[in-house]
């Protein structure tokens, strides 16, 4: 007797279920602003918002730059800052993790430095470095080294000890363990740490810009309410999302990439 | 029997060891266990769970030091552990982001042996246990039999004089397990070594030991008793000599429970 494949379809309304949630939430946006419910002055409709933003790729006013300048000063930021988190952060978390002597050390102040909000370092900032780029790479820096050292430093700790146990029989030294057992099995965790320092760095790239800041898309959302435009607001809002949502798609795939050879 | 196979190759004195659970509780593992094995000899450590052979087995790999007692490799003391002694792990502990020569070269890597040449010592071992053809694959493509056969090539071709199996074959299925210690045996034969192999499995003691040695006893666990198996290779595991031996020792081994 042949084997019937047995086939769980989903239902056409659960597939479409996405599409009219999006359509409906912009739907539902627009029509509370066109009647008035909310006026024009506190809200802008989608419709708006879209038209302000094909002007925005050529129009400097009001704010003295277009969006895609705008959107391209952010993402400088963020990525100097994630960058050097990274560079920084994961050789720090990989040693804290192996070496006693640097746990010691850093870990105290570390645990000082974990709990204080990124922006609270926004006003000694501007003291030190302006309000350029200098400052704002300082700020993501600093929300982007948290999850750097603590995924490395876990991932590190997490490492199998029979595995140890086992290179210990070979003969391999302390150093020899760090680097060719410890650092290649806490790799995934590393990676993780990417994905969530970049959503760490970015959301704190705004909040730097928002307080300290002559450009960026943190920098037209403050315009936009200096101006009482909110569509400028709005669109810097969207503009913010979407990137984000992009460039965190982007790390996803090149952390899929480089992990198929480590798979478990 | 050659003089050579009498030499004394490792000589355990007196080895008790306790552990410490939650602070202060004392936990005895074993209790002055005294065993001799020699030069190339195929020494097979049988007891129930618990007894203590594989905590014994980490003390002589210098995985574990014994509160009293001490372990002589051929006349010293074993002070930790060292490349003159390979193990075999029971959950294979493969590199997981390494391909199986890769694996198997590990030893010889740390080592410092030019790649050139632990490829072709890698090759040798890959080959005697019958994994050619699986060189660049990851121990995830493989199965549990061929895993631990990297385990073994890896510990062989790092050249220890001393083998230290940790039921080895304890993950395995049946046939899998009794196909794995035909093979073995078969390696054995072709590259003497001091094998010494920790199992719970009466019938996979018989069919590979020179020497048997019961251990009974749970928290502590003690040396029982021991037995010579002078029986020819290769073996049947329903050969009557084996099958007669089997119930000496069955009706020697009191369920503990």
């Amino acid at each position: 007797m042949a084997y019937r494949k047995v086939e769980v379809a989903t239902p056409l309304i659960v597939k479409v279920l996405p599409y009219v949630s999006i359509l409906g939430f912009f739907l539902v946006w627009e029509i509370i602003v066109r009647t008035g419910i909310v006026p024009d002055t506190l809200l802008a409709a989608p419709t708006t918002v879209l038209k302000t933003f094909f002007v925005k790729l050529y129009d400097m006013d009001p704010d003295g730059a277009t969006i895609v300048q705008h959107a391209w000063v952010s993402i400088q930021e963020a990525f100097t800052g994630f960058a050097l988190s990274l560079v920084i952060g994961i050789p720090l978390g990989l040693c804290m993790g192996w070496f006693k002597v640097v746990e010691g050390l850093c870990r105290p102040i570390f645990e000082l430095i974990r709990p204080i909000p990124p922006i609270a370092w926004i006003p000694l900032t501007v003291f030190w470095f302006g309000i350029g780029l200098t400052g704002k790479v300082f700020i993501i820096w600093i929300a982007g080294i948290v999850p750097c050292v603590i995924n490395s430093w876990v991932g590190v700790r997490m490492t199998n000890p029979t595995l140890i146990q086992m290179a210990r029989t070979y003969g391999a030294n302390d150093w020899q363990i760090f680097t060719q057992l410890c650092i290649p099995s806490a790799l995934p965790m590393v990676f993780g740490a990417l994905q969530l320092a970049l959503t760490y760095c970015w959301t704190n790239l705004v909040g730097a810009e928002l307080l300290a800041a002559d450009a960026g898309l943190g920098y037209l959302i403050t315009m936009g309410g200096r101006v009482a435009r909110p569509d400028i607001i709005v669109l810097g809002m969207i503009s913010i999302g979407i990137s984000g949502a992009i460039i965190g798609f982007v790390i996803d795939k090149i952390e899929k990439k480089l992990l198929a050879g480590i798979r478990r | 029997m050659n003089a050579n196979e009498q030499l004394l190759k490792i000589r355990c004195e007196n080895i008790s060891k306790t552990f410490i659970q939650k602070g202060n509780q004392e936990v005895p593992v074993i209790r002055d266990v005294n065993v001799d094995v020699r030069e190339n000899e195929f020494l097979v450590i049988c007891g129930p769970g618990q007894c203590g052979k594989s905590t014994l087995l980490r003390i002589i790999a210098g995985l574990e030091i014994p509160d009293t007692g001490t372990v002589l490799l051929d006349g010293k003391p074993v002070e930790g552990p060292g490349a003159d002694r390979g193990m075999v792990f029971q959950s294979y502990m493969l590199f997981a982001w390494k391909t199986v020569r890769h694996n198997v070269e590990l030893g010889l890597k740390l080592r410092g042996v030019p790649p050139k040449e632990r490829q072709e010592i890698a090759q040798r071992y890959i080959d005697m246990v019958g994994l050619q053809g699986f060189e660049n694959h990851y121990p995830h493509q493989l199965s549990g039999g061929m895993k631990q056969r990297v385990g073994i090539a890896r510990a062989y071709a790092n050249a220890p004089t001393v083998m230290l199996l940790d039921e080895p074959f304890g993950q395995l299925d049946a046939q899998t397990r009794m196909f794995m210690q035909h093979e073995i045996a078969r390696i054995w034969e072709q590259e003497k070594r001091t094998v010494i192999f920790v199992t719970n499995n009466i019938d996979e003691a018989l069919f590979l030991a020179d020497r048997i040695v019961l251990m009974e006893g749970k928290l502590p666990g003690t040396v029982k008793t021991e037995y010579k198996v002078d029986l020819p290779r290769p073996r049947e595991h329903i050969s009557m000599d084996l099958l007669r031996l089997r119930k000496v020792i069955t009706d020697n081994t009191e369920l503990v429970l």
